[in-house]
């Protein structure tokens, strides 16, 4: 919302600065977003008059000019323009001066031979306007030498706010002006718009078809008027906020949008077919040319102002072309009414129109202030016009606005902290306009004013602002009903409260540090949450680097990565490449693998610990370490450059499992990864037979292919939501026997496609007691071995507890080792 | 089709069907479409014929070429396919072998996000205030995002939130992708009890993409509620917060009147900046850096406590603003690049993890 300085005045008596008036706006919560001084940046264009205009002698578009600025001194000026002619006054730029329109600085040149010393500007050229037919064409009393902002009043500097959606009342030049004198600063001047004279019964009458159209509707007529351009003041005013001047009675309506916050429309009378002007709402084959050159056609939720010809306008949001006024218009019937703004929200959202006028209305207007509007725009357009006023038409009734509030002395420190007292806070409620109804030591009870439809907005008939409860159904219904009961009472007492701290400015609140509430605090991670710093430290410290990537991705890729249903799919993406929640961090972090690649960087290993989505629920978003390593490891001249490989991976996955508590001996690998790995080089891990924990591996060559990686990649993805919660038991004593372990390699050869975890398992199954681990050491596969088979070598650790082994004892359980070896796998001991 | 064109293409499918790798297909393909192959010759007889057959029989044989030709390209296809399959077969190896007993790469490679870094700063400053980490999924119903939170459907405030939907079930509501952290106040008032202090630290999603606005990015959301707490404690809170955090003791933070729908009053949160030189802590200038309220009566309502009883704070900012605000980042966008030379100049390392006592 834009407004000028000396517009707030017309409504503000005030001898404050402008710096203390953006100071208050901003405490009092109208936030300023900028202000704009216009004269300083015109400070060096004068007014001129052109005392010679000749064809220029080597040019036949241009015109040599003799000037005259004011100083005494004709200077010469190269000019372009087709109006150019001796005895006009216009706009001077001297050499130095920044053209704000073309963005250039003046300088003294030579245009084809002739020396031109200034440049005479077009409205575009000052940053004022659109025109650029010619250059300025002042009237003939324009003073030469003055600096012409100043002659153009432009020294009135324009303040932006931005209005909360709640303060529809401050849309509008007065309602900022009444909450600046609330606040102190100046008092606010009264506005009492005397009725106009009645000299004709109205020409057209409004008729409500439908109550859900319209809730009250004035209108009256004024013929006789002309219709020109509006005065200099008005058009000004309307250029500085960034609106168009069309002609007075348009001007009108749009001066009182911003003036007075009442959005107005004026038809043509002699446009209008028929007698009368109906509010309905929409029907089938409606449709209508607006004024903002569209062709809309209304729902049957939408309201229409219509006449015998049908739909004039899409009521409170954007006019109709074929009864809107013009220079011809000789009577106009202005149209003053007050609509459900929830429905004017609904339509302006159905059409997507942004006009000043919806936004004040599903804002809220003043529901009480109808026939005084009407009242003041008659006498405005009677004055710009001339003309004389026809009866009002009415129709519907003023809405039941009118409700109490009740503040509490006591919530002024219980509930704001603050320490204003009774009396301040009833002078501040009364300053906004509310009145005293009953106040005892504890409370004051006020009359709510009528064009705050922001407080206690649930009392008033005219719904602006309101809102209804809507509480979760699976509440317990004694305390639903408990909560329910409160929240009308306390929602307007917080109302009331918000408008007395508001005034005095929040910084005037203390600061108090939140309470302990215990001598320390409790956790504020659950062992659950502080996995996830786990997992990340582990796999930072394992050189990936973590990073953050979309949790949306292009539907084609993510289809590689998994099930992409419909019901995952974004249905207003921000651009087609993110359109689909993506079924693994694993899709996104590929992709910022190659583009690294792409920038020259091929050895390249990412993690990222975020969300898998598999189904638009709670549940169906599962937390996953994953990581992504691209390219080979580090060059070294102790350790080979190698491609990195899906033992990589595992390591990588395993390393987050072990930290997080799994149990090693707990996990079991299959080879059913998921199709975005490659089927023979990946594996899923699984605590016990069944619970997938994690995936690991090299990635599918289709996969990297579809992604123009060069290959190949590794991949990991810990499903950390499946990871069981350790107990938090005490540990039992340790384990400490006081005899040496016994120690023995045992290699085994085995057909290839026995896992090496077939073997380990058989072998710790074998002897419960004495052994005390096992683990695998050497593999190996080669010329030297009959075809098909590896070699696979066990350590294991025998360990005895009550005596020294005889070597008898740890034969047989060395026996009966390779025996179970041998019966699971086929494995055969090797010599 | 002429009978002869019907054996031929019966002939050349059996070859197709019978080439078991690409060079056998590509036998036929030569034999079939090459320069002397079978249909390229009867390509090449039609113009002996007599000009009123030469029309239909080379319309025949143009559709025999060209379902050749598909039926090629799909063979082709597939034998690629078993040819990448057997590959992949061939390439099996044993995944249970246990793995190295190091990281391929080192710590001095890895590195922590700054993201990441603020919300651990985040966890341990508002912890050492009793705060608790509470969660929320990503894809929330309208009700949790909006009207539970005080906003209906119609209200003014939905057109702030550039709200990302998902394909609306059979029937059902769209979901949406949070656009705040805040439904996470309403999941956490519905399963706990009151006295509640929890922080959201979180992913939310808006439609929105420019140099300062990006489509998904991350909220921490603060949630404080009893019988006691006043707007005092608010500005207590945060001011401990913003100085703590900063690292400068005397940052001037200033309190403005604002409007959010689920809280009232509300308020909006300037600290003390220079606009010239980006420096924190002084210069005159102010930077608009949250938005807190008192948790509005309709919310607690909405998830059953009576405002009568129970009241409290809540607050929201952006964990990217003041990332960048903290170590100078001016650009939004590659936070989410995953660029590695960006995350080796911003990232932390693995091996400091933030404590209380840490020299921000």
């Amino acid at each position: 919302m834009k407004f000028t300085l000396s517009w707030l005045r017309d409504h503000l008596d005030t001898d404050a600065s402008l710096e203390t008036i953006l100071a208050t706006l901003n405490t009092i919560g109208l936030e300023v977003e900028g202000v704009e001084d216009r004269a300083a940046a015109l400070a060096p264009f004068r007014i001129a008059q052109v005392v010679e205009a000749e064809q220029h002698p080597n040019a036949d578009r241009l015109r040599a000019l003799k000037v005259d600025a004011g100083d005494g001194k004709l200077l010469s000026v190269v000019c372009g323009a087709p109006n150019a002619r001796a005895g006009m006054k216009g706009v001077l730029g001297l050499p130095g001066a920044f053209v704000p329109g073309s963005g250039i600085t003046l300088k003294v040149g030579e245009i084809r031979g002739v020396k031109s010393e200034g440049m005479m500007c077009s409205t575009r050229e000052l940053g004022l306007g659109d025109d650029h037919e010619g250059i300025i064409d002042l009237p003939e009393d324009a003073p030469v030498g003055m600096p012409y902002a100043e002659w153009a009043g432009l020294g009135d500097p324009v303040i932006e706010i931005s209005v909360t959606p709640n303060r529809g009342d401050a849309l509008a030049v007065r309602g900022v002006a009444r909450d600046l004198a609330a606040a102190g600063l100046g008092t606010l001047k009264p506005w009492n718009p005397e009725p106009a004279a009645v000299a004709y019964p109205t020409p057209l009458e409004w008729v409500i078809e439908d109550p859900r159209a319209c809730i009250q509707v004035l209108g009256r007529a004024v013929r006789g008027v002309a219709n020109g351009p509006s005065p200099k003041w008005l058009q000004d005013r309307l250029a500085a906020i960034g609106l168009r001047p069309i002609n007075a009675l348009v001007d009108v309506t749009n001066f009182f949008t911003f003036d007075l916050g009442r959005p107005l429309h004026v038809f043509d009378v002699a446009k209008v077919k028929g007698k009368t002007l109906t509010m309905r709402l929409g029907r089938e084959g409606d449709e209508y040319q607006a004024l903002n050159g569209k062709t809309y056609r209304p729902t049957s939720e939408d309201i229409v102002i219509a006449d015998e010809a049908g739909v004039e306008s899409l009521a409170a949001i954007v006019g109709g072309e074929s009864t809107g006024c013009d220079e011809t218009t000789r009577e106009v019937f202005i149209e003053c009414a007050l609509f459900d703004p929830v429905r004017i929200a609904r339509t302006g959202r159905r059409h997507q129109v942004h006009s000043d006028a919806r936004a004040r209305n599903e804002r809220g207007l003043d529901p009480a202030a109808q026939r005084a509007m009407l009242e003041a725009a008659t006498r405005m357009i009677i004055e710009l016009c001339g003309g004389e006023a026809s009866s009002i038409s009415e129709a519907g009734a003023e809405p039941a606005w009118q409700r109490d509030a009740t503040l509490r002395f006591e919530r002024i420190a219980g509930l704001g902290g603050s320490s204003i007292g009774p009396d301040q806070a009833v002078a501040s409620l009364e300053k906004l306009g509310f009145t005293v109804k009953a106040r005892d030591a504890a409370s004051v009870t006020v009359a709510v004013p009528s064009w705050r439809n922001d407080i206690a907005s649930s009392r008033s008939a005219y719904r602006a602002g309101g809102s209804d409860l809507t509480q979760e159904p699976g509440l317990d219904p004694t305390r639903a009903q408990a909560a329910a009961a409160g929240t009308d009472e306390v929602e307007a007492e917080c109302d009331l409260l918000e408008e007395v701290l508001r005034l005095e400015g929040l910084d005037a609140i203390p600061a108090v540090s939140l309470p302990a509430e215990g001598r320390l605090p409790l956790p504020s991670l659950t062992p659950r949450q502080s996995r996830t710093a786990l997992a990340r430290r582990v796999l930072a410290s394992r050189g990936l680097a973590e990073a953050v990537t979309f949790g949306f991705t292009a539907h084609a890729i993510a289809s590689y990565f998994g099930a992409v249903p419909e019901a995952l799919r974004v249905e207003n993406p921000i651009a087609a490449d993110l359109d689909q929640m993506r079924p693994t961090p694993v899709a996104t972090l590929l992709q910022a693998a190659g583009r690294n690649a792409a920038r020259g960087y091929p050895d390249v290993s990412l993690f990222e610990i975020g969300a898998s989505y598999v189904a638009p629920t709670p549940e169906g978003q599962l937390a996953t370490a994953a990581g992504v390593r691209l390219g080979r490891t580090p060059r070294h001249w102790d350790a080979p450059q190698r491609t990195f490989d899906a033992m990589d991976a595992k390591g990588d996955a395993l390393a987050v499992l072990l930290a997080l508590g799994v149990s090693p001996a707990a996990l079991t690998v299959t080879m059913d990864a998921p199709a975005h790995y490659h089927p023979g080089r990946s594996g899923v891990l699984r605590s016990g037979p069944k619970l997938p924990l994690a995936r690991f591996g090299e990635l599918h060559p289709r996969v990297l292919s579809a992604l123009g990686i060069d290959g190949p990649a590794i991949a990991f993805e810990v499903l950390l939501d499946s990871i069981p919660e350790p107990k938090r038991k005490k540990k039992s004593a340790p384990d400490l026997p006081s005899f040496q372990p016994v120690r023995r390699d045992l290699a085994f050869l085995v057909d290839r496609d026995v896992q090496a975890d077939a073997l380990l398992r058989a072998a710790r199954n074998a002897e419960r007691n004495l052994l005390a681990e096992v683990s695998l050491f050497d593999r190996y596969a080669g010329d030297k071995l009959p075809e098909g088979k590896v070699s696979l070598a066990l350590e294991v650790v025998l360990q005895p507890r009550e005596r020294t082994l005889t070597d008898a004892e740890i034969e047989a359980a060395i026996a009966k080792i390779v025996a179970a070896v041998a019966k699971a796998t086929g494995a055969t001991l090797r010599g | 089709m002429a009978d002869d064109l019907d054996m031929l293409r019966a002939d050349i499918e059996a070859a197709m069907a019978g080439a078991e790798d690409l060079r056998a297909l590509d036998a036929v393909r030569v034999a079939a479409l090459g320069k002397s192959g079978q249909v390229t010759a009867l390509l090449k007889g039609l113009g002996a014929l007599p000009p009123e057959e030469r029309k239909a029989r080379g319309a025949e044989v143009n559709v025999l070429k060209g379902e050749i030709e598909r039926a090629l390209e799909q063979r082709r296809v597939m034998l690629e396919a078993f040819a990448l399959d057997a590959r992949l077969a061939a390439e099996r190896m044993d995944v249970s072998l246990p793995p190295r007993p190091f990281a391929p790469t080192g710590p001095e490679a890895g590195s922590i996000h700054p993201i990441s870094r603020t919300m651990e700063e985040l966890i341990a400053l508002f912890g050492a205030m009793g705060f608790a980490v509470a969660e929320g999924p990503d894809i929330e119903g309208d009700w949790h995002n909006f009207s539970a939170l005080n906003i209906p459907e119609h209200h003014p405030a939905r057109q702030d939130h550039d709200t990302f939907y998902l394909t609306a079930p059979e029937g059902g509501r769209r979901p949406v992708l949070r656009t705040h952290t805040s439904p996470v106040q309403i999941r956490t008032m519905l399963t706990q009890e009151p006295p509640i202090r929890v922080i959201v630290p979180g992913r939310t999603w808006r439609a929105d993409h420019d140099a300062t606005h990006s489509p998904m990015f991350h909220q921490v959301e603060g949630l404080v509620i009893g019988r006691d707490i006043h707007m005092g404690h608010l500005k207590g809170t945060l001011i401990d917060f913003l100085r703590a955090f900063f690292g400068i003791a005397d940052l001037p933070v200033r309190f403005r009147s604002s409007y959010f729908p689920f809280t009232e009053p509300s308020m909006e949160v300037d600290i003390g900046w220079s606009r010239k030189t980006g420096e924190l802590g002084s210069g005159g200038d102010w930077l608009e850096i949250l938005g807190s309220g008192m948790v509005h009566p309709k919310v607690l309502a909405n998830c059953g406590l009576d405002p009568r009883v129970w009241q409290g704070f809540a607050f929201g900012m952006g964990i990217e603003r003041i990332t960048m605000l903290k170590h100078g980042i001016p650009d939004l966008r590659p936070f989410y690049e995953a660029d590695c030379r960006w995350l080796r100049h911003y990232a932390t390392s693995p091996l400091s993890p933030f404590t209380l006592h840490d020299a921000s």
